[in-house]
């Protein structure tokens, strides 16, 4: 007995696996289910496309460029890079209820906010608060990191410094009179941009904080005063620096600027004629990008987007069409099946 | 370890000749000879360290991803975060250290193991048990039976008569035979008298350490007298004593100036094709990475002098040289970003790949030989996929397609034919493993291991046939084999020839048992009877004369010649009278080399005393002449051996190992072409041939080659060749194919019209080789289907497969099983060796090994197909899969100023590789099977796409990238136009940066994973884990990360705080998602199922029929042997080997009683000895050794140094 186990000592084990017969399931690509896959697919595709292209066309935008590029342009004046402090006035109207919530958004195009060593130049800990990092910033942030005097700028690097600084008042001209469209700026910035991501350092007053720092030199404000109507809107986590530090994906983007949810326009914009006026502070000429407002209101698929649904019509339509070549291939050549 | 192996070089170079004094350990040291100790270990625990990584980084990739690193660190151009190259470069680091420590800790111990071994040593005139490892060079150690030689030594005193010791070189040369060493009559003396030792201070100058085997020069000067010393008198480290009780040697080498450890070169590294395939793939996408990023620099350059120069404004550049310097550093930042082209990984995965079919083959239980306890074992695991794609295998034929094992199957005895079994209606009936053996009670000294079926025999030996008497007392005496009967009836032949021990085997349970021998006398049992037959004469073999006699003069007197031969010279010889007899034998022998058996003559003469002694003394006078000694013997002999009277014929199997036939016709099926080398001569080799099925009846034709100069043999393989296709075109044979950067002249194959054989003879292979001949060898052997050289020396085997090597893009496998096979196996690209025999020569230098020839089919049907199978699915999936992820990227960069900006979170492109795709490609490559075994051994067709290396190929791998680019393109510009100035649900921001990256990572993952789904044609439970749970880690990975927790205990390195929650909850993410990851499989799908439609490969159409099968799957085939009705006879079959002839008519073995006195027990010896098998001298007529594996027989020392397999992961 004892022989006859030393004697097979190092016989391999019996199981599925050291065997490799583990169970499988062994999939082919046969006609059966191949070509009732695609039509399947396709459908499903047809009708998600068919309902995002509805809910696409149901979605309003407007679109109003105020670069000021050609000389007819309101704009044009305030356009120079030499004229300070300019205000223009744009005029549009809007034919039919333009439904709520309406959401108010500027955009530049050619604008590279996802330039690598533009994206980089902020300092996380700084705009999280860390009081170390206000008086010796990261070096990403560089060449924003120090002023001419050799004090820490704060926020520092490229991003903060190039925040978007027109500011924009929308009326609705009644019988002749301006009525101002009332702006909803809260909570336009991610939930956890505001509450996690971006903090102001404990320190109140909040400017104590500042001591010592500068500016960004393109800032008209420090920080702590970028919003003069609410003091719980400044610092880091202002929103409209939050907006601006999410940084696009994309050389072309829009950012929110202002809700319209309030009083008379919680249903969105009546029909009527309307005025915007624009505080032109933003230079873009010089690297030939464009600004302008964008009116739009949304919808379960988000903003208007007609390529999603267009996309999915198309290839569902051309899972129809395959599946149709491959059920003639598979009548006329079907499987050779001998041999 | 090259520090050590340089200090042993420079100190050969300093050692002309070797001096020592016995018993003199201090003079001895003066010279610094290296102690026994051996080392095979590498490292130690300080070296390790800085060695281990040295070694690493000379590596391409590893110092490629070094570089990287270094790259990353410069500010300007680190376009990702340090720790993407740190983490990866860390974690294959680790891997591969911590398995190159497990393997030097194996080696440590084995070297351990060797060097505490215990050997008496004397010492201080005593006799010590001492570690192998402190015995120095000048001492004397003595060795008992069966322990292994510790050192190379000088043989100085045994216990056996006349200074003999008997040892086995199995480790040495692969060769089992015993053989014999004996001492210098003036050691001999020494005895084992321990003070007579201890005072012997004898002087060795001799020749330094070499590893010549068979070669030694040297003096011993004792006692004022100088002695030659020879091989004769060495004993070398590695062989075993056998036989022998005891034996004092002198120890001339010690540990690594040992011969054995001198041979222990390095063996050469193999690489497979695909390893050089990808090798060359991965400079190819370097060459690629860089075009890349040139065209992404000069676009770069492009960007900043038309935008970025006037982006200044919101992002300044503080270097005025603006443009081409940017370039520059974008290069650099796009070789850091793209470096995911050549995957650090990519090695990684392939050896664990590689690993794991590894240990598939060693788990596999149809590969293991429960006989011999011996499971298959893959010595390196680096070949694995090459076994997929064998073209030609080089078989050595005995031991490997035979068992060296001769039985004594039928015989011809006056005309009447007896060894077949035949049921009541004269039906010739299968022998097998139930067929009723013949009883051989009646003879107390019958082999109880011989078997016989045919009980006609038997009873003819009963009724005292005289003819059939005659037959076996020739038998019995006519042979040079030497008894050993330690106890009372257990008798123990030596035999020189496998076939002479089966054939008095045979004689002695036919009741003529031959008992012993004297110079001048043979003692044989007859039919119980004691009896003493005086020895005249032994007319020794040779291969001219083909024959032995023997003249023996029997108790009454009688004289007579016993005379066995090849049948056509005895048939020569016959007297005219047997002209009758000798048509029916010939009949009779036609019939068994039909069969494939080895057959013999037997004859006999009596002779005239007067005529004999007048005979006897010209033999005197001719065997004392000076010169022209042996032409005269020769004429002597001829002249007495005529006028023989014919008894009959024997017929010896040589038995082939189990299911041969069988293999070999499958392995041909798989379009593998199998020559047989073997150093047999030819008849024996072509008959081997017909009965494994290599040679067929059917074939159109069988050339043999055998001209004996290269004019001759160039004809004949020029004749061979027109007569197989007869327009020869000698010119488009060559094609210049580049492939691997250099050119090599590749052989094309020609088609012949039919199936054929070649057999090409030794002297002719000779002149085949030649520079000259050797294309027209290979031209005409590559169109046959099987190919037989016979008489092959080991270097001619190697230089054989060299030649097809040279020429012929293909994979070549050498089997085989003894030393002689050993350069054969090194030169071809697998070699496997033949596990469970007693040499371990060809074991050692093989890459796989097994116990059985048959398993030669399991291994490269089922294991190498998958394997290869595996390994591509793997390549193709793996380049696929990292091109795609890396293509993105350049997409993006022409939307993102070229300015080196990733896609993806850096977190993902460290972990993508590692963490998110690894495992389910790994259980991709470690579980797939397009078909089971049992189907692949059904259509061993499947194998053929291997040979053509269709799964893996330029074009594969072309295709791969095209696929990637296509699904690259996908997965930029699907994301992109589907978030292009889109907003959420709530109007918030969804078009960020990070919003984005993290879009285009998910539907990344998606793609390959759904992909991967596609390659995967074999789902197994764990399969189905390692996908879902890929794609569950990557989601809880990402939340984890973009967790505000981990934002908040370091913020700089997980800004992607809250990107998950914020996107992944909107609908036009996952429809995104959705569209992506479809649009990437849609068209593979189409394709595939379009090609599968229209020209369905050879894998599509089986797994067809195994869909259409599944409810009854087919009954394992297993066919009976085919019997060959052939006109087929062997000539001559007989070991070639000169007989012990001299030494039995010299009586230097027979000094020693036959029988010991039976007070005297023998410890150690009396049972096993060692058991006869194999290649042994010995002969197994049942096929079945007694032991095993012969018991208390520790690892041989030659096992320690091999190549520690490389444990799990």
């Amino acid at each position: 007995m004892v022989k006859q186990e030393q004697e097979i000592a190092s016989r391999p084990d019996n199981t599925a696996f050291t065997q490799q017969r583990l169970p499988a399931w062994q999939p082919m690509l046969s006609a059966g289910i191949v070509i009732p896959g695609f039509v399947l697919i396709g459908l499903a595709f047809i009708g998600i496309g068919v309902a995002l292209f509805v809910t696409s066309q149901s979605i309003t935008v407007m679109e109003l460029d105020y670069t000021g590029v050609e000389r007819t342009s309101p704009c044009f004046r305030c356009s120079d890079p030499n004229v300070k402090n300019c205000v223009c006035q744009l005029d549009f109207s809007i034919a039919s209820l333009f439904k709520g919530p309406v959401f108010f958004y500027y955009g530049l195009t050619n604008y590279f906010q996802n330039y690598r060593r533009y994206g980089v130049s902020k300092d996380d800990d700084q705009l999280s608060g860390d009081l170390d990092s206000f008086t010796s910033p990261s070096d990403t942030c560089s060449p924003y990191e120090y002023d001419s005097n050799n004090k820490p700028i704060v926020p520092c690097g490229s991003v903060a410094n190039s925040m978007f600084n027109d500011t924009f008042k929308l009326y609705q001209i009644v019988n002749g009179t301006k009525k101002q469209v009332p702006f909803d700026g809260k909570g336009i910035a991610w939930w956890t941009d505001y509450n996690v991501k971006y903090r102001n350092p404990s320190v109140t007053p909040l400017r104590d904080a500042f001591n010592g720092t500068v500016k960004p030199l393109f800032w008209p404000r420090p920080a702590y005063e970028l919003d003069p109507s609410d003091p719980a809107n400044n610092g880091f986590i202002n929103q409209d620096f939050l907006v601006w530090m999410r940084r696009a994906a994309l050389p072309d983007f829009r950012k929110l600027y202002r809700r319209i949810t309030e009083g008379d326009y919680a249903q969105g914009l009546p029909a009527g004629n309307y005025s915007l006026e624009i505080a032109y502070n933003y230079p873009v000429l010089s690297f030939d990008g464009r600004k302008k407002v964008v009116l739009s209101n949304v919808s379960w698929m988000g903003g208007k987007n007609e390529f999603l649904g267009i996309a999915y019509l198309v290839i569902g339509s051309l899972c129809i069409v395959m599946s149709i070549i491959m059920l003639i291939v598979y009548a006329k050549f079907k499987f050779p099946e001998e041999e | 370890m090259s520090f050590f192996g340089m200090d042993c070089v420079r100190k050969n170079e300093r050692e002309v000749e070797r001096k020592l004094r016995a018993n003199d350990r201090e003079y001895n040291l003066s010279f610094k000879y290296a102690t026994n100790a051996i080392k095979t270990s590498k490292y130690n625990p300080f070296t390790f360290l800085p060695l281990n990584l040295f070694e690493q980084f000379q590596r391409i990739a590893n110092a490629y991803f070094l570089f990287l690193l270094v790259l990353q660190v410069i500010p300007q151009i680190s376009s990702l975060s340090w720790f993407t190259t740190v983490v990866p470069l860390v974690l294959v680091l680790t891997v591969t250290a911590l398995k190159d420590a497990t393997d030097d800790i194996n080696r440590h111990r084995s070297d351990n193991q060797v060097n505490n071994r215990k050997v008496q040593v004397l010492i201080d005139r005593k006799l010590r048990s001492e570690k192998w490892m402190d015995v120095q060079v000048g001492d004397i150690i003595k060795l008992e039976n069966n322990q292994f030689v510790t050192a190379d030594l000088l043989l100085l005193s045994s216990s056996e008569p006349l200074n003999l010791v008997y040892i086995e070189t199995a480790e040495l040369d692969g060769e089992t035979n015993l053989k014999v060493r004996q001492a210098l009559t003036v050691t001999g003396d020494l005895g084992e008298d321990i003070e007579k030792l201890a005072d012997f201070n004898g002087e060795v100058l001799c020749e330094p350490p070499n590893n010549r085997l068979d070669r030694f020069t040297g003096t011993l000067t004792y006692a004022g007298q100088k002695y030659p010393l020879d091989n004769e008198k060495i004993l070398l480290r590695g062989c075993t004593l056998r036989n022998t009780e005891w034996c004092f040697g002198l120890v001339l080498f010690g540990g690594p100036e040992t011969k054995l450890m001198q041979n222990c070169g390095k063996t050469t590294f193999k690489r497979t094709s695909i390893d050089r395939l990808m090798n060359f793939l991965v400079i190819c996408i370097f060459a690629f990475l860089a075009f890349m990023c040139i065209i992404l620099a000069i676009g770069n350059y492009c960007w900043e002098l038309n935008q970025g120069s006037q982006f200044i404004v919101f992002l300044p550049r503080q270097d005025d040289n603006a443009a081409g310097f940017s370039a520059f550093l974008t290069f650099w930042s796009y070789v850091i970003i793209l470096n995911t082209v050549v995957p650090i990984s990519l090695y990684v995965s392939v050896e664990i790949i590689r690993l794991g079919n590894s240990f598939y083959i060693e788990w596999d239980r149809k590969m293991y030989y429960a006989r011999k306890d011996t499971p298959a074992e893959a010595r390196t695991t680096t070949l694995n996929e090459e076994l997929g794609q064998i073209k030609y295998i080089f078989s050595d034929k005995t031991g490997t397609l035979t068992q060296n094992i001769m039985i004594f199957n039928k015989c011809s005895i006056n005309g009447k034919s007896y060894g077949d079994v035949y049921d009541y209606m004269g039906q010739r009936l299968e022998i097998n493993e139930h067929t009723e053996t013949v009883d051989f009670s009646f003879n107390p000294l019958a082999d109880p291991r011989f078997m016989f079926h045919d009980h006609a025999l038997v009873e003819a030996v009963k009724l005292e046939n005289p003819e059939v008497h005659a037959f076996f007392r020739l038998l019995a005496l006519c042979h040079t084999v030497m008894a050993e009967e330690k106890k009372e009836g257990e008798i123990f032949y030596q035999a020189q020839s496998p076939d002479e021990g089966a054939l008095v085997t045979a004689a002695r349970n036919f009741g003529f048992v031959f008992r012993s021998r004297t110079p001048d006398s043979v003692s044989i049992v007859e039919m119980g009877q004691q009896r003493s037959y005086e020895l005249l004469a032994i007319l020794d073999f040779n291969n001219v004369r083909k024959r032995m006699s023997v003249i023996v003069r029997s108790p009454e007197g009688k004289l007579s010649l016993y005379c066995k031969g090849a049948d056509t010279i005895i048939y020569e010889r016959l007297h005219q009278s047997c002209s009758k007899l000798m048509d029916v034998t010939t009949e009779h022998l036609n019939e068994f080399a039909g069969d494939g058996l080895r057959t013999l003559a037997l004859a006999y003469k009596d002779l005239d005393e007067e005529y004999f002694n007048q005979w006897k003394q010209r033999h005197h006078e001719a065997s004392t002449e000076m010169d022209d000694r042996e032409s005269k013997l020769d004429q002597l002999y001829e002249e007495i051996e005529k006028d023989l009277l014919l008894l009959g014929a024997t017929a010896i199997e040589d038995k082939l190992q189990d299911g041969v036939p069988q293999t070999i016709e499958q392995l041909s099926k798989a379009d593998i072409k199998i020559w047989v080398l073997t150093g047999d001569k030819q008849e024996t080799a072509e008959n081997i041939g017909y009965s494994c099925n290599l040679l067929r009846e059917e074939m159109t034709d069988v050339f043999v080659v055998s001209g004996n100069s290269s004019d001759d043999v160039r004809q004949e393989l020029r004749n061979a060749r027109s007569s197989m296709k007869l327009d020869v075109v000698e010119d488009s044979v060559f094609l210049t194919e580049r492939t691997l950067g250099k050119s090599a002249k590749v052989v094309t194959d020609e088609v012949a019209n039919g199936e054929y054989g070649l057999v090409i003879n030794g002297h002719s292979l000779a002149h085949a080789l030649e520079r000259s001949t050797e294309l027209e060898f290979l031209k005409t052997a590559c169109m046959c289907k099987a190919v037989i050289c016979c008489r092959v020396t080991p270097l001619q085997k190697a230089q054989v497969v060299e030649l097809v090597k040279k020429y012929k893009q293909a994979v070549t496998l050498a089997i085989g099983d003894g030393a002689n096979d050993v350069s054969m196996i090194k030169a071809a690209h697998i070699g496997v060796g033949i596990s469970g025999q007693e040499g371990m020569q060809a074991v050692l230098s093989s890459d796989y090994s097994f116990a059985q020839f048959r398993f030669l089919e399991r291994l490269l049907l089922v294991h190498g197909r998958w394997s290869y199978l595996r390994m591509c699915k793997f390549l193709r999936y793996f380049f696929y899969k990292n091109f795609t992820f890396t293509f993105v990227h350049f997409w993006y960069a022409f939307f993102c100023g070229f300015s080196a900006q990733t896609v993806y979170d850096e977190w993902f492109i460290t972990l993508y590789n590692l963490m998110y795709t690894a495992l389910p490609v790994l259980g991709m490559s470690l579980f797939d099977q397009d078909v089971n075994d049992v189907w692949s051994f059904q259509h061993p067709q499947l194998y053929v796409p291997g040979q053509l290396n269709l799964y893996f190929s330029k074009k594969a791998f072309f295709k791969c990238a095209l696929h990637s680019g296509y699904s690259s393109m996908v997965l930029f510009f699907i994301p992109y136009a589907a978030m292009y100035d889109t907003v959420r649900d709530d109007g918030k921001d969804v078009a960020d940066y990070q919003s984005f990256a993290l879009l285009t990572q998910t539907c990344l993952l998606f793609a390959v994973s759904i992909q991967l789904g596609f390659e995967m044609s074999y789902w197994t439970a764990v399969n189905t884990f390692f996908v879902l749970g890929s794609l569950a880690m990557y989601f809880v990975v990402t939340f984890t990360m973009y967790s505000n927790g981990m934002f908040l205990t370091l913020p700089s390195a997980f800004p992607f705080i809250g990107t998950a929650r914020n996107s992944l909850n909107q609908p036009n993410i996952w429809l995104t998602i959705l569209l992506t990851s479809i649009l990437c499989v849609l068209p593979v799908v189409t394709y595939r199922f379009l090609l599968i439609q229209l020209c369905p490969s050879i894998n599509d159409k089986v797994m067809f029929k195994v869909r259409q099968a599944k409810a009854a799957p087919p009954p394992p085939t297993r066919r009976t042997r085919i019997r060959r009705t052939s006109s087929r006879r062997s000539g001559y079959a007989f070991s070639h080997a000169q007989g012990y002839g001299d030494l039995v008519t010299s009586g230097r073995f027979l000094r020693r009683p036959a029988v010991r006195s039976s007070g005297f027990t023998h410890v150690g010896r009396t049972t096993t000895g060692f058991s006869p098998m194999g290649r042994s001298a010995g002969y197994s007529p049942t096929g079945r050794p007694q032991t095993a594996k012969v018991p208390d027989v520790e690892v041989t020392s030659l096992q320690m140094y091999r190549t520690i397999k490389d444990p799990a992961l």
